[in-house]
């Protein structure tokens, strides 16, 4: 219970340094309010934005978005991942084309996806697949080829055969590793979720920003970066949760 | 020879080399010998002598380089549900429960429904003492507890031989002679065959029909001593200590052999 308030009262106090802060920088540069708006002015762009509902219109889209664009990366480089990660020869011809797809940046790729994909919710959740992908692959493979050779010694003599060797032996035992990438690729996965509603969409939390500064609402452009920073924070949270009830269902380890 | 006629396990002219640095380096050099169905075999060696890797290539994990290793009358080729191997560190998924581990085991065996699955598990998990702990994961149990496991799952699946390495080094004393009588009271029950690796001269003599030595540099067999004691055997009778003696002197033999400046 101490723990929890101790907790809250860090948070509070960040919170309070951060207006305290801010609202000094107005006051000592005496910023105009197009060039930054005051904690007061985006404070009321975010009661607004929550009353007339149109933050949860955006948040709906916007999650609806993440959650497809995540979870199908997760799947398909888990998947991929356990099978090239069991193929070290094959591993070793993908890598390299891997690693150099990996450090171009999702939205590079945004004169192809709205040619491939065109525009609504298909360039956000490509954006945000993207950048999921890659983490969640490279960790699971090397997960897989990091697996205890005893296990898989043991499955051979128990003459346990795929598909079962690879979700009752191969998954379970990479899982602590895959699960690293999981939760970096949340992270990645919604920090191209802006990047990606800056497409060809005109909806969703990304939208919201790039909309309210077309509009010259540098207030709204503040509330909607808070927005996305709050819900970054939950969403990490959130895949933590997640990662202590897998690791509960097997035996807690790590 | 004919299929029948052939011994329940048998090695013949067995050779091993591994490559190390790109020189050709032998673990093993012409092992030779037989082994009768109920018996209980140790192979007994310094560290080095290649006994873990003659494990291997009996219970099909690795392939000689040359000579071959018969298991029933035809050659041991891959790793077989016939010959289960209890590994030092036990082998345990730890993100199974006790009960989990052993019934996975059993689930490739599809002539078992889940119930027989089920209940079978819970037979060996009794038997080794662990029913109040099926539900806890390895991680729960102590290293005594964790082999007992491994030897209710290898048991579960009825293997006619197991192949155990070092089983009980990672033990304390207590719990060593506490699992070494388990294990002599289950083989009895079960009439299955063991092959067993260790460097302990004493658990040899306990629980081995036969006792094969082993010498380094190549593994090669150096005697094999038949214990004819019956069991369960008195670790302090005098008998016993006979073959401790005779063991313990073969060993030191190959000592003098190589200082003969030593001759008293």
């Amino acid at each position: 219970m101490r723990r929890v308030f101790s907790k809250f009262t860090n948070i509070l106090v960040a919170f309070v340094l951060v207006i305290v802060v801010w609202q000094l920088v107005i006051f000592i540069g005496d910023y105009p309010e197009a060039l930054l708006p005051p904690p007061l002015a985006v404070g009321e762009a975010i009661v607004s934005l929550i009353r007339d509902g149109t933050f949860f219109v955006h948040l709906q889209v916007s999650m609806f978005r993440f959650a497809s664009g995540y979870l199908s990366a997760v799947i398909a480089a888990v998947v991929l991942g356990l099978i090239l990660g069991r193929l070290p020869l094959v591993w070793k011809v993908v890598d390299p084309i891997v690693q150099v797809l990996r450090p171009v940046a999702p939205v590079a790729w945004a004169p192809f996806i709205v040619l491939w994909f065109g525009i609504g919710n298909m360039p956000a959740i490509v954006t945000i697949f993207i950048a999921a992908f890659f983490p969640v692959l490279l960790s699971t493979v090397s997960a897989v080829k990091k697996i205890d050779r005893t296990y898989l010694k043991v499955a051979q003599n128990l003459e346990l055969n795929q598909p079962a060797l690879m979700y009752k032996i191969i998954l379970p035992a990479a899982f602590p590793y895959i699960a690293n990438g999981l939760h970096i690729a949340v992270g990645t996965g919604w920090i191209f979720l802006v990047a990606g509603e800056m497409i060809g969409a005109q909806s969703g939390l990304g939208y919201l920003i790039i909309d309210s500064r077309n509009a010259l609402d540098l207030d709204f452009v503040l509330a909607g970066i808070i927005f996305i920073g709050v819900l970054g924070l939950i969403l990490d949270k959130l895949i933590g949760f997640f990662e202590k009830w897998v690791g509960k269902q097997w035996g807690a380890q790590g | 020879m004919a299929a029948g006629t052939k011994p329940f396990l048998q090695l013949d002219r067995v050779d091993k080399s591994f490559e190390n640095d790109g020189k050709l380096e032998k673990v093993l050099q012409d092992i030779t010998f037989e082994m009768e169905k109920g018996e209980v075999v140790s192979i007994l060696g310094k560290s080095g002598c290649g006994k873990s890797t003659l494990l291997n290539l009996i219970g099909g994990f690795d392939k000689p380089s040359s000579g071959d290793v018969y298991f029933d009358g035809s050659i041991v080729t891959s790793p077989s549900r016939r010959a289960i191997m209890l590994f030092q560190d036990y082998g345990l998924f730890p993100w199974r429960t006790v009960k989990k581990n052993v019934e996975l085991g059993l689930e490739p065996d599809k002539s078992l429904t889940p119930e027989a699955r089920k209940k079978r598990a819970l037979d060996y998990i009794k038997m080794v003492g662990l029913e109040e702990s099926q539900n806890r994961f390895p991680s729960q149990l102590s290293g005594g507890m964790k082999q007992r496991v491994a030897i209710a799952r290898a048991l579960a699946i009825k293997p006619e031989l197991i192949l155990m390495d070092e089983p009980f080094a990672a033990l304390d004393t207590f719990n060593r002679y506490y699992l070494q009588d388990e294990l002599l009271k289950l083989q009895d029950q079960e009439k299955t065959n063991i092959v067993l690796v260790t460097h302990d001269i004493d658990e040899a003599v306990y629980l081995s029909d036969r006792v094969i030595i082993m010498d380094s540099n190549p593994g090669r067999i150096k005697k094999v001593v038949k214990i004819n004691l019956s069991k369960p055997r008195d670790r302090s009778h005098g008998d016993f200590h006979y073959y401790r003696k005779v063991i313990f002197d073969s060993f030191r033999f190959a000592k003098n052999e190589n200082q003969p400046e030593y001759n008293i």
